[in-house]
């Protein structure tokens, strides 16, 4: 192994929540049952939202397109049971939006369901060799068609990602196994289970970006996923990493930095510096549409938190909704007092449980009172331990502050809109401050400003 | 019949009905917090901190110590209540704030200053250092010093270096000056080509003593005598992350490098390190220096603060009329943090954002 291999790579600053991930990290990857219902947002990525493809009352199978956009930053969106279309409706996201979404009731017989459904996803052989036989535009465009996007959470589509760029060749791409938010196993349990699948995305992705490197990437409080990889990857050009445990080592900004040494620039992409960064569940789903041609309509989602009855892991089907979910781990205990949509740190709150799961939907945490940030505000003391964790170098207190009051120049003097929303500094803040969300109203601020 | 069944009817349906099960809030993320940080507790640990040096004063100065404190803390707390009273604010003397400034302006004090000076130093620390400004966070001067320098400016003959000593006292240290009184009047005498006496010469000797001034064996105000006392409080202080190691780290290490030149040129008589142990230096670095509200953000600033502080205080103990300087040098530092925190902006991860054309 070289030093790149055996040396722990890291960033300044950051902090270290207790990883939580004991509820789950155990627990093998569960199905779900195939749901009665399960709604398609037309909008789960960033980018232009999906046209319909499909009327009302149509029959449709496990895998049909169901959304398109001839726009290029887009991904269709697909069937995830077999079953009857209704008519098109809307669904409010977690994060506040308001999408339009394809309802499909589900038949009585799915073409695969269970163990096979899963088997069928990650399971079975993977080849690591022979793979240059796809040309990089193909692998593109399979990617394209198979509508995916980041499973980290940002729901990018990964086809853009993986176009070659004559003017900023990509030397390194990175695989994310960190996860770096507590609670979230999702990929921990991708990896263990079936690392064969996400090394062959990782090569048929550096195959289609051009990329020299390979490397994956993930926190040394997940060794016998490191080992799975390894293992996985020998005899191939894929190297594993082991990176020191902190949150949020898991952002782009800071993997560039752990693994490379370099800085992506303010408001650029880690392409500005060669790198393309692709999440270990994006990468299995990768091998998972050019191999054998499958479009995203599953994933792994954590169930977890004290407030869950059952903690798991479970594989949905992309439209399940959340309440279903949550039932099928037993249901909230009695002192659950928050369920987000993601992790802890930058998960948003459900403000209820119809919410379909989308690509994005890493996990579900379900948290205690004794578990939930207090609420209750006393006045800054400017004792900068927000400027001693913030992973990017800002001022907290003083951009928040700044927005509070309205007073934009200085919230940009404080470069602003290069925060992350990583929420390290609300976290170690001693006076309760709600730094991440004023950082947040200060941006909305912002752009209004600038948009007159 | 069926008229009264009617109003029944609706009666029910309009009754509420709880729903059975977990009640759900949204909130905005993060959604967790490192809960055992509270603002209430950096205070808590600096009472904590402070206590070794308290223990010290009453050991040294008994009762007068006792009174001291006692009286600061007091008014401190009163001074809180009223004033937020006044502004039509709950109260906040549960954060723990006035307390400390109390503490600290107790210690600060020679034991021998009349009641007077303990009440009226604890309103003006609270009400003029603190209570204009909006309280808590908002304050641009360290609160304790602003009270000290009222009182030390209004009651000069109470608080100078003269008010020390008790020349027939049943407490052995008070019955000589200051350490740093010694070395200014030695200095002054030598700057002047005057003679130096000799029983001048036997008491520079004796300040000069290391173990006297470490320990606490020796005059001062309450809480600055014992140099070992306040290292313990202070350290803790820094390894529990309630008070910025980069502030002491600064003003000592200025500190020292400057005394040591003057020491070398003749203008005391103090070495470095007496100048280090000697006086308040210790008590200004962990305590008052690193008060979180009026010293800057970064750790840069920190470390540009806390030299500022050390350089002043050795400026001020060589060339002032005063043989301490911890308090005015405190002070001028704190109306230089708003410059530093804007000169010591860092730069992000990914360099500045980019201007927009």
């Amino acid at each position: 192994m070289t030093t790149l291999e055996t040396k722990k790579g890291t960033f300044a600053r950051g902090i270290h929540p207790p990883d939580s991930k004991h509820f789950t990290a155990e627990r093998p990857i569960e199905v779900l049952p195939t749901p009665q219902e399960v709604r398609i947002a037309l909008l789960q990525h960033l980018g232009a939202p999906c046209e319909p493809t499909v009327k009302a009352r149509t029959e449709v199978s496990l895998g049909d397109v169901v959304g398109e956009s001839s726009k290029f930053v887009c991904a269709p969106v697909h069937a995830s049971v077999s079953g009857t279309t209704g008519r098109l409706t809307v669904a409010t996201l977690p994060n506040g939006r308001h999408v339009s979404v394809v309802p499909i009731k589900a038949a009585e017989e799915q073409p695969l369901s269970g163990r096979a459904l899963l088997e069928d996803m990650v399971g079975g052989e993977w080849p690591t060799e022979g793979l240059d036989r796809y040309e990089p535009q193909e692998i593109a465009e399979a990617v394209r068609r198979a509508g995916l996007v980041g499973l980290g959470g940002a729901a990018f589509p990964t086809h853009v990602k993986l176009r070659r760029n004559d003017e900023k060749p990509i030397h390194t791409l990175l695989i994310n196994g960190c996860e770096c938010e507590p609670y979230l196993t999702s990929d921990y349990r991708l990896m263990v289970e079936a690392p064969a699948p996400v090394i062959t995305g990782a090569l048929l992705a550096q195959h289609a970006a051009g990329a020299e490197e390979v490397v994956v990437c993930v926190e040394d409080n997940k060794p016998k996923a490191i080992e799975a990889l390894r293992r996985a990857s020998q005899g191939t050009t894929v190297r594993v990493k082991p990176l020191e445990t902190k949150y949020p080592q898991g952002g782009e900004k800071q993997l560039t930095i752990a693994v490379l040494g370099k800085e992506v620039p303010t408001g650029g992409l880690p392409l500005d510096i060669g790198a393309v960064v692709l999440n270990v569940g994006t990468a299995a789903a990768v091998a998972r549409a050019v191999i054998r041609g499958k479009p995203l309509t599953h994933r792994i989602v954590t169930v977890a938190g004290t407030g869950i009855k059952e903690p798991k892991n479970v594989f949905v089907p992309v439209g399940t909704s959340y309440r279903d979910v949550i039932d099928y781990c037993g249901g909230l205990t009695d002192e659950a007092v928050r369920v987000v949509a993601g992790g802890p740190m930058m998960g948003f709150t459900l403000g209820t449980l119809e919410a379909p799961v989308t690509k994005g939907t890493s996990g579900l945490t379900a948290l205690t009172e004794a578990e939930v940030r207090k609420a209750e505000e006393t006045t800054c003391i400017r004792c900068g331990r927000c400027v001693d964790v913030c992973p990017l170098g800002l001022v907290a207190t003083k951009i928040a502050l700044a927005s509070r009051a309205g007073n934009m120049d200085l919230a940009e003097r404080y470069h602003i809109t290069a925060c992350m929303e990583c929420g390290c500094c609300a976290y170690v803040c001693p006076a309760s401050l709600p730094l991440v969300q004023l950082i947040r109203l200060g941006k909305v601020m912002l752009q209004n400003a600038r948009s007159k | 019949m069926t008229q009264d069944a009617a109003p029944k009817e609706t009666e029910a349906a309009a009754a509420p009905v709880t729903p059975a099960g977990p009640s759900i809030h949204v909130a905005p993320s993060p959604h967790i917090s490192k809960t055992a940080l509270t603002t209430r507790g950096m205070m808590a640990d600096v009472l904590i901190a402070l206590a070794p040096a308290v223990v010290m004063s009453i050991l040294i100065f008994r009762w007068h110590a006792v009174v001291q404190i006692g009286l600061c803390i007091l008014s401190c707390l009163a001074a809180e209540e009223i004033f937020t009273w006044m502004r039509g604010q709950r109260s906040r003397v549960s954060d723990g704030s006035a307390a400390v400034t109390g503490v600290i302006l107790g210690l600060s004090l020679p034991w021998s200053a009349p009641w007077y000076i303990a009440v009226i130093g604890s309103v003006v620390a609270i009400g003029l250092g603190k209570a204009v400004f909006g309280g808590l966070g908002y304050n641009i001067f360290n609160p304790a010093m602003v009270g000290r320098a009222f009182v030390m400016l209004s009651f000069a003959k109470a608080l100078g270096a003269g008010s020390y000593v008790l020349a027939r006292s049943d407490i052995a240290v008070v019955t000589q000056a200051t350490p740093l009184t010694v070395a200014k009047k030695f200095a002054a005498d030598l700057a002047v080509g005057k003679a130096v006496a000799g029983d001048m010469q036997l008491q520079l000797e004796a300040a000069r003593e290391f173990w006297p001034l470490f320990l606490g064996q020796v005059n001062g105000s309450l809480g600055e005598t014992s140099a070992l006392a306040l290292l313990i409080g202070g350290l803790y202080l820094c390894f529990r992350r309630s008070a910025s190691w980069e502030i002491p780290v600064g003003v000592l290490t200025s500190a020292f490098v400057l005394a040591g030149i003057g020491n070398l040129l003749g203008l005391t008589p103090f070495t470095a390190l007496h100048h280090l142990i000697g006086g308040s230096l210790l008590f200004g670095a962990f305590f008052i220096a690193t008060d979180p509200v009026t010293s800057p953000l970064t750790s840069k600033g920190k470390f540009i603060f806390g030299s500022g502080i050390g350089v002043l205080v050795i400026l001020l103990r060589l060339f002032s009329g005063y043989p301490e300087g911890v308090m005015f040098a405190v002070l001028l530092m704190n109306a230089v943090t708003p410059l530093i925190n804007r000169w010591t902006i860092p730069r992000p991860v990914g360099g500045p954002t980019p201007r927009k054309a």
